[in-house]
C-alpha cells in the first residue's frame, strides 16, 4: 500500500519533465504578428501620395491577417528596381514579394512561386488579363506573377485639342468623348496611321510638330512597337523564327521615313523626358505617353494642360494596337512566408484595392484586368474633365509590347536593344536603304537567339 | 652532441625567440597593419572580379558551363567590334587630351606666384571633385536635344544649332569632351606635384647654357616627369576604359549604339537584357589587354627607377 504511493525515481523524472514542458512551452496566443513577417519591395511611384495609399492598403491587410509587414519603395531611376531584382535572384535572399518591371517577371520565372490560384480567382472577379499581361505573366502555362497595378501604363497619344483642331481639323474630343459622351464611330474608323501621318504633316507645317521620340529608351521603343504591330511587322514570330525580311516590315519602314521628316530633327537623341518637355513647353501638338506629361503640365503650365486629351492609338492594317508596359508582383520561391505573401497579393488584386490605387495615381495606373475600366477617376480627372477617360484600353484596342509575339527571351533583347527604332534611324538619319536596315536587323536577331 | 641537438630541432625557448623575432620584423608588422585593407580589397575587388569571370563562362540562363563560348559568340557580332572601336577611340582620345591639357595647366599654375596659386589650384580642381553623375547632368542640359543652352547661344550669334547628342559624330565628341573636362584636373595635380619636384638648379643651368623654353621642356621637364606621366596615363586609361556614368547619362549609348563603351553595353546586355553572362564577358574583354599594357608600362617605370 505504502509502496504504490511511493515517489519513485522514475516518477520523479516523469513529473519533472512534464512540469518543465508546461513551464517552457508557452501557450499559443494569437498576437499582433502571429502570422509572421513579410518584406515587400514596391516600385516607388512618381505620383505624390500614391505610395501612401499602397502602404495603407497593405497595413490594413497586415492588421487583419496579423502579419508584420515591412515595405521598401524602390525607384526605377537608374534601373535600381531592375538591379534589385537581379541582385536578389543572385543572392537568393531579400524581399518576399518584389515588384518586377515588364520583362523581369518572365525572366525570373524559375525563381518565382506559381500564382495560378490567385490569378484564376482574380480573373473570375475582374475579367480576363489583357493580352500583354498574359504574354509576360504566364510562363509554360502557369502564372508566375500577378499584374502590379502601380506603375502599369499605356503610351497612347496625348494630343492638344486646340492645335489638332486648328492645323489638322481633327476633333479628338468628338472622336473619343469623355464619360457619358457619344463616341463618333465614323471618326474613330478614320483614325488610322495614315490619318496620323497626315495630321503630323499639317501640325509640322503649322509650327507645332508631333513630339515622337525615335531614341533607344522605353517611350520611343514602346510606341514604335505598337506602330510595327499595327502594320503586322514582326521581327520574330511566336515560334522564334526570324521574320524581319517581310513586306510588312518594309511598309512600316517606308511609313517611318515619311513620319521622320515631320518631327523635330533631334528625336533620335530623345530620352523618356524629352517628349514630356516638348508637350509641356507648348511646342508639341501630340506625344505618345501616359498622362504623366499632362499631370506635370497641370502643375507647371495649366494652359497647356487644359488643352490635353488622351485617346487611343491609330488603327493599322492589322488592328489598333496600344503600347502597354505592365509591372508585376511576384513571390520569390525562397520566401519564408509564402502563404502570407499570397494572401497579400490576392488582397491587392481585389477590385476595391485596385480602384484605390488607380485613384491615388490620378488615373495613371492601368489595371491588368480587362473588366476594370469603369473607375470614376478616369471620368472625373481634369482639366479638362474627362481628359484621361479614354486612357484605359477599351473596345477594339489590343494592348501589346514591343518585340512580342517573339518568345520572351528574344523579345526582351529586341526591346532593350531598341532594334526597331535603330532600324528606323538607319534608314532615315544614317541614310541607309531599307533593305540594308533590314539586313542589319536580321543579323542582330540571329544574335538574340542564344539560349 | 651538436648533431643530436640539430636533429631534435630548436629548443622551446629557441622557438619562442624565433617567433618573437618574426613578429617584431618590420615586414611582419607592415603586413598585419595592411591586413584589414588587404581583406577589404579581397572582399570588394578580388571576389567580384573572380565571380564575374565565373559568370562569363555560363550560358544565358546560367545553368551550363560554356567555357569561352560567350567570347566566341561576341567575336562574331558586328556590334561588339563597333563597341571595341568606340571604347578605344573614347579612351585613347580622352586620355590624350586630358594629359595634354593637364600638362599645360600644370605649367600655367606652376608659374603663378605661391600666394595666388592655391586659389587657381582650387578652382581648376572643381570639375574633379563634383560627383560625375551630377556634373554630367549639367552637361546634359547644355547639350539637351531640344533646349540646349549652347544652341540657344549659337542661334543668337548666327550659328546653326548643333545636334549634340542626336548626331553620331557630335555625340562621340560630346562624351569625350565631358570626360576630358572631368579628368584633366587629375592630370593637372599629378603633373604639378611632379613639376615641383624638378630641381630648380637644372633650369638655372639650362638658362646659363642658353636653352630656350621648348628645350627646357624637352630636355629637362619631360624626362624628369616620364615616370609620373606613364603611371598617370596608365591609371587614367584603365579608368576611362571602364567609364560608365558619362555615356550612360548623356547618350545611353545612342544614337544607334554609336557611343556605347564596354561598361554601358555590358549593362545594356547584362542587366537590361537579362543576359548576365554575356554582359560579364563584355566587361572582361579589356582585362588581358589592359593587364599586359600595365606590365609593360610599370616595367619601364621600374627600369628607369633602377637606372636613377
Amino acid at each position: 500500500m505504502t509502496s504504490s504511493k511511493r515517489f519513485t525515481r522514475r516518477r520523479f523524472l516523469a513529473t519533472t519533465a512534464a512540469a518543465s514542458a508546461v513551464t517552457l512551452v508557452p501557450p499559443y496566443i494569437s498576437g499582433a504578428h502571429a502570422a509572421g513577417k513579410l518584406s515587400v519591395g514596391f516600385w516607388d511611384h512618381w505620383v505624390p501620395g500614391a505610395n501612401d495609399t499602397l502602404t495603407k492598403i497593405c497595413n490594413e491587410w497586415a492588421a487583419k491577417e496579423k502579419v508584420e509587414i515591412k515595405i521598401d519603395y524602390i525607384t526605377s531611376q537608374g534601373s535600381k528596381l531592375q538591379l534589385t531584382g537581379v541582385a536578389e535572384a543572385q543572392a537568393k535572399s531579400g524581399h518576399d514579394i518584389l515588384q518586377f518591371p515588364s520583362w523581369d517577371a518572365p525572366n525570373q520565372a524559375k525563381n518565382l512561386v506559381p500564382l495560378d490560384d490567385i490569378m484564376n480567382a482574380a480573373i473570375k472577379k475582374n475579367g480576363n488579363a489583357v493580352d500583354v499581361v498574359e504574354y509576360l505573366g504566364k510562363v509554360d502555362g502557369h502564372w508566375i506573377a500577378v499584374p502590379g497595378t502601380n506603375g502599369s501604363q499605356l503610351k497612347g497619344p496625348c494630343g492638344r485639342i486646340d492645335l489638332l483642331k486648328k492645323y489638322a481639323g481633327l476633333d479628338v474630343v468628338k472622336m473619343y468623348p469623355g464619360a457619358g459622351g457619344k463616341p463618333d464611330k465614323a471618326l474613330q474608323d478614320q483614325w488610322t496611321w495614315d490619318a496620323f501621318l497626315s495630321a503630323a504633316e499639317k501640325c509640322h507645317k503649322g509650327g507645332n510638330p508631333f513630339g515622337l521620340g525615335f531614341g533607344q529608351t522605353t517611350d520611343s521603343v514602346d510606341w514604335v512597337g505598337a506602330l510595327f504591330h499595327a502594320f503586322g511587322a514582326q521581327l520574330v514570330d511566336a515560334k522564334g523564327n526570324i521574320t524581319v525580311k517581310s513586306d510588312a516590315v518594309k511598309q512600316v519602314l517606308e511609313y517611318a521615313q515619311k513620319l521622320v521628316k515631320v518631327v523635330p530633327p533631334d528625336v533620335f537623341a530623345w530620352d523618356d523626358a524629352s517628349n514630356n518637355k516638348y508637350l509641356i513647353s507648348g511646342q508639341g501638338s501630340l506625344i505618345m505617353n501616359p498622362p504623366s506629361a499632362w499631370a506635370v503640365a497641370k502643375r507647371d503650365n495649366i494652359k497647356v494642360a487644359e488643352q490635353c486629351w488622351t485617346f487611343p492609338s491609330p488603327k493599322g492594317p492589322k488592328g489598333r494596337y496600344a503600347p502597354g508596359l505592365p509591372f508585376f508582383w511576384g513571390i520569390w520561391n525562397w520566401s519564408k512566408n509564402i502563404p502570407a505573401a499570397k494572401s497579400l497579393l490576392a488582397h491587392l488584386s481585389e477590385r476595391s484595392s485596385i480602384e484605390r490605387l488607380v485613384a491615388a495615381s490620378g488615373g495613371y495606373d492601368i489595371p491588368g484586368f480587362s473588366g476594370l475600366r469603369d473607375f470614376k477617376t478616369w471620368a472625373e480627372e481634369g482639366p479638362p474633365k474627362g481628359t484621361v477617360y479614354n486612357y484605359p484600353p477599351r473596345a477594339d484596342q489590343i494592348v501589346s509590347i514591343s518585340g512580342s509575339p517573339a518568345p520572351v527571351r528574344i523579345a526582351n533583347q529586341i526591346y532593350t536593344q531598341a532594334t526597331m527604332t535603330k532600324m528606323i534611324a538607319k534608314c532615315t538619319q544614317s541614310g541607309e536603304s531599307i533593305d540594308k536596315a533590314i539586313g542589319w536587323a536580321a543579323s542582330e536577331l540571329e544574335g538574340f537567339m542564344r539560349t | 652532441m651538436a648533431d643530436a641537438v640539430s636533429r631534435a630541432g630548436p629548443s622551446p625557448a629557441g622557438r619562442r625567440m624565433t617567433m618573437k623575432k618574426f613578429v617584431r620584423r618590420r615586414s611582419t608588422i607592415a603586413f598585419f597593419m595592411a591586413l584589414p585593407l588587404i581583406l577589404l580589397i579581397a572582399l570588394l575587388v578580388v571576389y567580384p572580379a573572380l565571380f564575374s569571370m565565373y559568370l562569363a563562362t555560363l550560358n544565358k540562363s546560367m545553368e551550363h558551363f560554356v567555357g569561352f563560348g560567350n567570347f566566341e559568340f561576341l567575336f562574331k557580332r558586328d556590334t561588339f567590334w563597333m563597341v571595341v572601336k568606340q571604347s578605344c577611340i573614347f579612351a585613347i582620345s580622352a586620355v590624350f587630351f586630358k594629359a595634354l591639357i593637364g600638362f599645360f595647366l600644370a605649367h600655367f599654375v606652376h608659374t603663378i606666384p605661391a600666394k595666388g596659386q592655391r586659389k587657381w589650384r582650387g578652382m581648376l580642381l572643381v570639375p574633379w571633385v563634383i560627383p560625375p553623375a551630377m556634373s554630367t547632368l549639367g552637361w546634359f542640359w547644355l547639350f539637351d536635344p531640344s533646349y540646349s543652352a549652347f544652341n540657344w547661344l549659337f542661334v543668337r550669334i548666327g550659328i546653326d544649332p548643333v545636334n549634340w547628342l542626336g548626331d553620331p559624330l557630335w555625340a562621340r565628341i560630346s562624351v569625350i569632351l565631358v570626360n576630358v573636362w572631368y579628368g584633366a584636373p587629375f592630370f593637372l595635380i599629378m603633373y604639378l606635384a611632379a613639376l615641383k619636384s624638378v630641381p630648380e638648379q637644372l633650369f638655372e643651368a639650362a638658362s646659363i647654357d642658353g636653352a630656350n623654353w621648348w628645350q627646357k621642356i624637352w630636355y629637362i621637364t619631360l624626362p624628369m616627369m616620364r615616370n609620373i606621366i606613364s603611371i598617370t596615363v596608365l591609371f587614367s586609361l584603365i579608368v576611362t576604359f571602364a567609364n560608365f556614368d558619362i555615356v550612360r547619362i548623356l547618350t545611353s549609348g545612342g544614337p544607334v549604339d554609336q557611343t556605347h563603351v564596354f561598361a554601358t553595353w555590358a549593362f545594356n546586355l547584362g542587366i537590361q537584357g537579362n543576359d548576365i553572362p554575356l554582359g560579364a564577358s563584355v566587361s572582361l574583354f579589356m582585362l588581358p589587354i589592359l593587364g599586359i599594357s600595365a606590365i609593360f608600362i610599370l616595367r619601364g617605370v621600374t627600369k628607369r627607377g633602377n637606372e636613377a
